[in-house]
């Protein structure tokens, strides 16, 4: 105890005396920068990890990006304006891995023609190809990275996971997806689409990029855990049996209205006209 | 036929035998003499009832209405009207453990844990959609026909007021699971209440016990769904078929078929067989729907948590013009003295359905002070012999369709790639516009139709048989139409005119019903004055003569006819067949 004490004086004593020397301001600016910038690396709320990419794999990431993306997106992905100030296609600095991952792996990029948003369809690169564009765009700036296999693996769920997923989604998807995930209209002809097979890894991507109109889910919106439990939902109820027979599109009561009135109507009217047709006292021939 | 009293049951040459007597007999003499239903039921049993298809559309709803009851019952057996919060605990995976109230417990137990719950909970929601569908086209049906006028305009009422009970015995029992989507819907009424200018937020506390949700909306819906309003339709039920028994069927006019009488076929066993099976065609079709097609998964939808939506909150059918109206109003709202007047809700959600509903119970009412007429009717009117009315109600229909496709511009604009807001603005134009195309439409379309009608009562039917003359021209025969046709044809009344009387009478006094009489008389000359009337007599006659001259001048032709002309319509063909040779 004595011992330290004796020590920590020593040192005191050194550092004050050359607390006057010429190199202890900048010394100390150095390290007070050097100290917030670790502790800001290690502490901040972004999770902006950078995996060092494999630099050939960005370099084919850039080849691909200038034949397919730039004429929408700029040569340098920072985003090209229309005259009127609008965007035609945006900056892709900054959005990180995961939307390449999302935006192309789901066949919305490259979009095939200009609208309100970009539709789903077959994607058109293939895996290596999406993994080289997405190592460029992740090279541009920090951005979510593509989740691992194991943060959106649901195979292992709950069934209080499955349930929690289920006040999740409730609470902060059906407003737009609609209560089965079968999708919802939003203004100017714009849209949430349907999740029904959906991939869970897209699923993941979705809630963390917040692609086209959806808002971004981050990790401190929704946990990893949370994202997680929301996906278990979704795929629980993919594959749980329409207990009620046909979901007629699992649109609510439209499509319900419709088919009362198609079937229901349409059928007992018909019967109506049937049991009309054949009166009692004619007898039909035999034919 | 009958055996039972003992008497023979042929006149053929082996003696009789008597058979024993029935059980039946005594059995029903202790009955009549207890009950005195013998002389009601021999009148009753044999009562006449015209046939046709669209009279049996009424008996959907009747029907579908005894289905509501059946499976309502046993509903009842195992639902819990209660907003009391519970931890579900059944077989449904996805919501164990979650919080909710004892209502959507129950309906979660009714779908998963009780034998034929889910089928007994669709076939009752079908039932209902299909309860208020039949309501709506057996109404059109009496309106298009005519069959609501004198003496039956009380009966129109009160089918108007089993639409309104229907409507709203639908809207609590879609209330009562509370799902998401019920409690939204609870919601959204709640608002509609409290947009009515100062009553409205003491209707809202009153009807919730304080503030939304509380925990008394559901059992008192629950009082109000199964005693209130069935007790009210069963009543109105059979009001409504009382009178129909009381002012006999109408029937459309025929050879035979007057004013006085009714021509069909009896109650025994005719229509007692149509109509039974019918109930169980009605039964059976859902049945099959239950069985088959989804209706309110509620278990999708998760308990009600008013912090959450699901996209696609919709009503069920019936209240989805509202809805529409609802939906396309532009945002009007007035702040006055720290008020605010929410004319955005409180006129397309309360003004509009009430106004509307007032509209169609008058209807017979509006028609019949127009027209002046006051006689009874029997006999039905196609609906293009009234064409003003049949366009006034197709125009009620496409304001009303397209209110309803308004309800649901969001399904509309995810299904068809439409943007929802030129959805939108395209109906705030559309209901104003169409009804009115639509009217015009109608009305002349109905007017060529009789136009039509005329010219083959007056210029025969074409037959199809193309006549070269002498010329070589070539022309259609027309063929007089068979008799029985032409007198159904001619079988309804001349249109009158209302002429209102002089506005001044003898003395000089003005009348004192004359600014009434002179707008009647210009709604009755709108109503009425293009119509096409049935030809004079004179007319018919002329016509007739015409034909004769046409025979005659053919009659030169007789016997020398070129293969295929004597399919004139006017020879015997029996048994002649076209020349294969050429």
């Amino acid at each position: 105890m004595r011992l330290t004490q004796k020590i920590s004086h020593r040192i005191a004593g050194r550092l004050s005396a050359g607390r006057r020397s010429r190199v202890a301001a900048p010394l100390v600016l150095v390290l007070g920068l050097l100290v917030t910038g670790g502790m800001y690396a290690a502490l901040s709320p972004a999770s902006a990890q950078t995996r060092t990419a494999d630099q050939d794999l960005v370099a084919k990431g850039r080849a691909l990006f200038l034949v397919g993306c730039a004429s929408c997106h700029g040569k340098n992905a920072e985003g090209i304006t229309t005259v009127k100030g609008g965007q035609y296609g945006p900056s892709l600095i900054g959005v990180g891995a995961a939307a390449v991952d999302f935006q192309v792996g789901t066949g919305r990029m490259p979009m095939a023609q200009p609208g309100p948003q970009a539709l789903r369809k077959p994607p058109v690169y293939d895996d290596a190809e999406i993994a080289a564009l997405a190592a460029y765009v992740a090279s541009l700036g920090p951005g979510p990275d593509i989740p691992a296999a194991s943060e959106y693996d649901v195979s292992n769920a709950s069934t209080e996971d499955i349930a929690r997923g289920g006040e999740f989604f409730r609470t902060n998807c059906t407003a737009c997806h609609n209560f089965a995930g079968a999708g919802g209209a939003l203004p100017r002809g714009r849209f949430a689409p349907s999740l029904q097979g959906v991939s869970e890894k897209h699923l993941y991507e979705a809630m963390l990029t917040g692609p086209q109109q959806m808002p971004v889910f981050g990790d401190q919106v929704l946990t990893p855990q949370d994202k997680r439990q929301i996906i278990a939902y979704l795929k629980k109820n993919e594959e749980t049996p329409n207990y009620g027979g046909f979901t007629l599109g699992s649109l609510g009561p439209v499509s319900e209205g419709l088919f009362a009135w198609l079937v229901g109507i349409g059928s007992l009217v018909g019967a109506a006209v049937w049991i009309a047709a054949n009166s009692a006292r004619s007898r039909r021939k035999q034919a | 036929m009958s055996s039972s009293n003992g008497v023979a049951p042929t006149n053929g040459t082996r003696p009789a035998k008597a058979h024993k007597p029935s059980k039946a007999g005594p059995a029903a003499t202790w009955a009549d003499d207890r009950l005195g239903l013998a002389s009601m039921a021999k009148k009753n049993l044999r009562k006449v009832f015209p046939d046709h298809w669209s009279f049996m559309l009424g008996e959907i709803a009747l029907w579908s209405f005894v289905v509501l009851l059946l499976t309502g019952v046993f509903l009842t057996l195992w639902f819990r009207p209660s907003m009391v919060e519970v931890v579900y605990d059944g077989s449904y995976d996805q919501l164990r453990g979650i919080h909710m109230s004892e209502a959507y417990a129950s309906s979660l137990n009714i779908s998963f844990d009780v034998r034929a719950g889910l089928l007994m909970r669709q076939m009752h929601h079908w039932a209902a959609m299909v309860f208020v569908a039949s309501m709506m086209i057996h109404l059109l049906r009496v309106f298009f026909t005519g069959a609501f006028r004198k003496p039956r305009e009380l009966n129109w009422v009160i089918g108007s007021l089993l639409l309104l009970l229907g409507t709203l015995e639908g809207f609590t029992g879609y209330s009562l699971p509370d799902d998401l989507l019920s409690g939204t819907g609870i919601r959204a009424a709640d608002g509609f209440m409290k947009s009515m200018p100062v009553v409205g937020t003491y209707m809202s506390f009153f009807l919730f016990g304080g503030e939304f949700p509380g925990d008394s909306i559901i059992p008192r819906l629950y009082t109000v769904h199964v005693l209130l309003i069935p007790g009210l339709l069963l009543a109105l039920i059979a009001a409504h078929m009382l009178l129909l028994v009381y002012h006999k069927h109408t029937q459309w006019p025929g050879p035979g078929r007057t004013e006085q009488n009714v021509v069909g076929f009896p109650m025994l066993p005719v229509y007692a067989a149509k109509a039974g099976g019918f109930f169980f065609v009605v039964f059976g079709t859902l049945a099959l729907m239950g069985g088959l097609m989804s209706i309110n998964p509620v278990w999708r939808f998760g308990p009600y948590n008013p912090a959450e939506v699901t996209a696609g909150s919709q009503p069920d059918w019936y209240m989805g013009w509202p809805d529409g109206a609802l939906r396309i109003m532009p945002g009007l709202e007035t702040h006055i003295w720290g008020v605010t007047l929410s004319w955005n809700v409180f006129l397309p959600i309360i003004v509009l359905p009430g106004l509307m509903f007032t509209i169609l119970m008058m209807l017979p009412f509006i028609e019949a002070w127009i027209t002046g007429d006051k006689r009874e009717h029997h006999l039905l009117q196609r609906p293009r012999n009234a064409p003003t009315r049949t366009a006034l109600m197709v125009a009620l229909m496409t304001f009303y369709g397209l209110m309803w496709a308004a309800g649901g511009n969001d399904i509309i604009a995810l299904k068809m790639r439409l943007s929802i807001n030129q959805i939108t603005y395209f109906m705030r134009a559309a209901v104003f516009v169409g009804p009115v195309i639509a009217f015009l439409i109608t009305r002349r379309w109905c007017i060529s139709l009789q136009r039509h009608d005329k010219e083959v009562l007056l210029h025969g039917y074409e037959s199809g048989v193309i006549m070269r003359d002498a010329q070589g021209g070539y022309s259609e025969k027309h063929l007089p139409l068979p008799l029985d046709r032409a007198y159904t044809l001619t079988a309804r009344d001349r249109d009158e005119v209302f002429v209102p009387e002089t506005a001044v009478d003898g003395n000089g006094v003005p009348s004192p019903s004359n600014r009434k009489d002179r707008l009647r008389a210009k709604l009755s000359a709108y109503w009425y004055g293009s119509n096409i009337q049935k030809p004079t007599l004179a007319e018919l006659e002329e016509s007739h003569h015409h034909t004769e001259i046409d025979v005659a001048h053919e009659a030169p032709l007789e016997g020398h006819a070129a293969d295929g002309h004597q399919f004139d319509g006017r020879h015997d063909v029996s048994g002649e067949e076209l020349s294969t040779k050429h």
